[in-house]
């Protein structure tokens, strides 16, 4: 299960190696996006477009606002 | 979330989004970082006091330090309430909490000034309190500085 997390926590696990990945689509991410976030639109996401993630370093997705 | 089904062992969902995060004035990349926002042209350093102060004495900190105006904020720096030049020049013996006015209009950093200014415009009114998603003081939003930052920018803030 995926657990919700905070901005706060966001900003932490950032500073220590998390990968933070906009899954909108591109246009809204070369709009705005969070400091180093990676884009993978949710709908091209697949095990090819996933390979540029380290599976080995914990992964923040977000979108606009969740609604 | 399909990524924990491509085997990602640590997924975390941010869920409130970048909304939320533009909302706390955190700095963002992108074409819309170069847009002008309300908490960049918002004035800093507004005079704050406590609900339970006596009018004169936030008058006489509100003129030393050039304003005309204070934010009523608790101990956190969450706006309650705000004291115009009125209040401010009547009874000094009044306390806060009785004449101010309560839960003035609020608008976030992150509104575009594009968005923000036409409708302060269409109110007739000359500034907006600038507050983070969680209530905490930013400044004041001037119309006449949002409306001079637009035209220095040709309308594209």
């Amino acid at each position: 299960m995926v657990t919700q997390i905070h901005r706060d926590e966001v900003r932490k696990m950032a500073d220590h190696g998390a990968q933070i990945v906009e899954v909108l689509p591109e246009a809204e991410y070369e709009d705005e996006h969070l400091p180093g976030a990676i884009n993978l639109p949710l709908k091209k996401l697949n095990a090819e477009t996933a390979a540029i993630l380290d599976r080995e370093r914990p992964v923040v997705v977000y979108c606009n606002d969740g609604l | 979330m399909r990524l924990e089904a491509l085997g990602f062992r640590e997924v975390y969902d941010y869920a409130a989004g970048k909304v939320d995060w533009a909302a706390m004035a955190l700095p963002v990349e992108g074409k819309a970082a170069e847009r002008r926002r309300a908490g960049d042209v918002a004035r800093k350093g507004v005079p704050t006091c406590r609900l339970d102060e006596a009018v004169g004495d936030v008058r006489s900190r509100v003129e030393a330090a050039g304003w005309n105006l204070c934010m009523v904020t608790d101990d956190s720096g969450v706006v309650l309430g705000r004291l115009r030049q009125r209040v401010l020049n009547g009874n000094p013996d009044d306390i806060v909490e009785q004449v101010m006015e309560e839960g003035p209009t609020t608008t976030r950093p992150s509104t575009e000034l594009d968005y923000i200014i036409p409708r302060i415009q269409k109110r007739k009114v000359g500034t907006i309190v600038v507050t983070k998603l969680n209530g905490q003081l930013v400044g004041i939003l001037y119309r006449s500085d949002g409306e001079r930052e637009m035209a220095d920018s040709g309308g594209n803030s």
